[in-house]
């Protein structure tokens, strides 16, 4: 590494004219893998939770460790675990599917499934998001629900007109936390593909660390970086601006 | 009716039972393969269970390079980093909840700013400054930090404390108690809860952290675990049953105690929203 020099917006501008191939082509990546893998979490998580929190299961706890212990095993480990399951010749998956007669996939040796491999992934580590959920659903007053049965209401109109506009401020923060951690993503792509093939899984993060601490370009790296700080920043207000709209606190009513 | 009861209680444990096997089944799917020879692993259709149970592959494994030793230099700075985050941050929590002085809401205001910034943000000054004062290829990187305190876990524990009454510290003060006597009479006792919650947090982040030592440690004798296993992968690509042992070597410390601590995991994600 050499010592550095001012070169004023330099890095900048080398990365929005194209100059530097990978910019946009590591942005695209990561926006794919945040939509795909935000909605997908929230929904996923939502949905599980709300099956756990119904009166009559039982095992309750159990289940809930169940669901969180991936979240705790290290992210290097369950990168060689799913890279594992994910094996086009001898892996899990591959194997159910040929069993099933489907057609069986490259996984994450393909630009068009590595990414949504990568999220599938994802949806194994979201047990911290369902034990926040079940958190929320607890705290959902009973009086709602009984008052709605008296009006008459049905398990379809409880959940749209209760449970989800009592959940929203909840939904909300998993979606804000949810998404700060998605454009993080840096392990997997490290361990698992090291941004291929083709640059297809190339996250912004583990594009910072290429450029950074694999190319010694640490001042491009700085600027990269804070670009992604920005995007975070924006996305985040966007959030809170259109919060207003649909979140809904008791407190304010 | 009760029969179409029946049916609807049948289909949501249906659904929660294909969620919990979609959980377990990576890890089982860990440990079977981990315990089969490698012939065994390349057999089609897969096996679920081995015969025989190969335990030679651990041996194997642990001693192809030595994971004794990162397992040490883990612990080393797993240890380092818990004892920091106890102390550092429960004395910056005190301050920020119950001592006064000039400009407290300010740095309590820069405190909640510096976790708006993403990591990526921070690495690479943080990396050129520690290079500057030669200490690349040390723990300090990775532990030093720490030892200035965690600005969420200042967050949290400030929190804890200002739910805790201050007649306590007034009746203390009365009886003639300076800040320190009450710090660790009063304040430390009643947070426990709040405490063994980031202690369990913090081990789990520093055992299962990747990228601290991956950009700061370049001397095989100086990593741990996860660099460890990473070294381990690119030495053995196709040897699935021995990466698998090595995984699950790696896995199995953080199992015990998420175990041990269970109850408290649970009450912290709840408590702070935090991600594992």
């Amino acid at each position: 590494m050499n010592t550095p020099k001012f070169i004023g917006l330099d890095n900048y501008t080398r990365l929005f004219d194209g100059t530097d191939q990978y910019f946009y082509n590591s942005l695209a990546v990561t926006f794919k893998y945040v939509i795909l893998r935000v909605p997908l979490g929230l929904i996923f998580s939502f949905i599980v939770a709300f099956l756990l929190n119904m009166e009559f299961i039982r095992g309750k706890s159990i289940f809930r460790t169940i669901f969180y212990l991936p979240v705790i095993v290290p992210a290097v480990a369950s990168s060689m675990i799913w890279i594992w399951l994910f094996s086009p010749d001898l892996g899990l998956f591959n194997s159910f599917l040929e069993a099933l007669n489907l057609p069986t996939l490259n996984w994450l040796y393909s630009e068009e499934t590595v990414v949504p491999s990568i999220v599938l992934m994802s949806l194994w580590g979201m047990g911290s998001t369902i034990i926040i959920f079940l958190a929320g659903l607890q705290g959902v007053p009973r009086s709602l629900y009984e008052a709605a049965i008296v009006d008459g209401a049905g398990a379809m109109r409880k959940f749209l007109h209760i449970t989800i506009p009592m959940m929203t401020p909840i939904i909300f923060f998993n979606l804000i936390m949810g998404s700060i951690g998605a454009f993080q993503v840096f392990t997997e792509a490290l361990i698992m593909t090291q941004g291929g093939p083709n640059n297809a899984s190339l996250f912004y993060n583990y594009y910072i660390y290429r450029e950074a601490f694999l190319f010694g370009e640490m001042g491009h790296a700085s600027a990269i970086a804070w670009i992604l700080f920005m995007i975070i920043l924006i996305v985040t207000a966007i959030f809170f601006r259109t919060s207003k709209s649909w979140v809904f606190y008791e407190s304010e009513v | 009716m009760l029969r179409s009861r029946r049916i609807s209680q049948i289909t949501v444990y249906f659904f929660l039972l294909i969620g919990a096997a979609f959980c377990l089944l990576p890890l089982f799917w860990l440990i079977r393969s981990s315990l089969m020879t490698s012939i065994q692993i390349f057999e089609m259709p897969p096996k679920w269970i081995p015969a025989p149970f190969q335990f030679q592959n651990y041996v194997e494994a642990l001693t192809s390079i030595d994971f004794f030793r990162f397992f040490r230099n883990t612990l080393t700075i797993t240890i380092s980093c818990l004892a920091g985050a106890l102390i550092s941050s429960s004395l910056g929590a005190y301050s920020y909840a119950r001592l006064s002085w000039p400009g407290r809401n300010i740095f309590f205001s820069l405190l909640l700013a510096s976790m708006m910034l993403p990591s990526a943000v921070t690495l690479i000054p943080t990396f050129i400054g520690w290079r500057l004062v030669d200490l690349i290829n040390t723990y300090f990187p990775l532990i030093m930090p720490v030892w200035f305190g965690s600005a969420f876990d200042i967050f949290l524990l400030r929190q804890f404390y200002s739910s805790i009454p201050k007649d306590l510290d007034e009746a203390a003060y009365v009886d003639g108690a300076g800040p320190w006597t009450i710090f660790y009479r009063i304040i430390i006792p009643l947070s426990k809860p709040a405490l063994i919650v980031i202690g369990l947090f913090s081990f789990m982040n520093s055992w299962n952290d990747f990228m601290g030592p991956l950009v700061y440690l370049n001397e095989e004798s100086k990593f741990t675990m996860a660099l460890g296993l990473q070294m381990f992968q690119s030495l053995h690509s196709a040897q699935w049953h021995l990466l698998m042992a090595a995984s699950t070597f790696v896995i199995m410390p953080v199992i015990i105690v998420f175990f041990i601590g269970q109850r408290y995991f649970i009450e912290g994600i709840t408590l702070t929203g935090m991600k594992g």
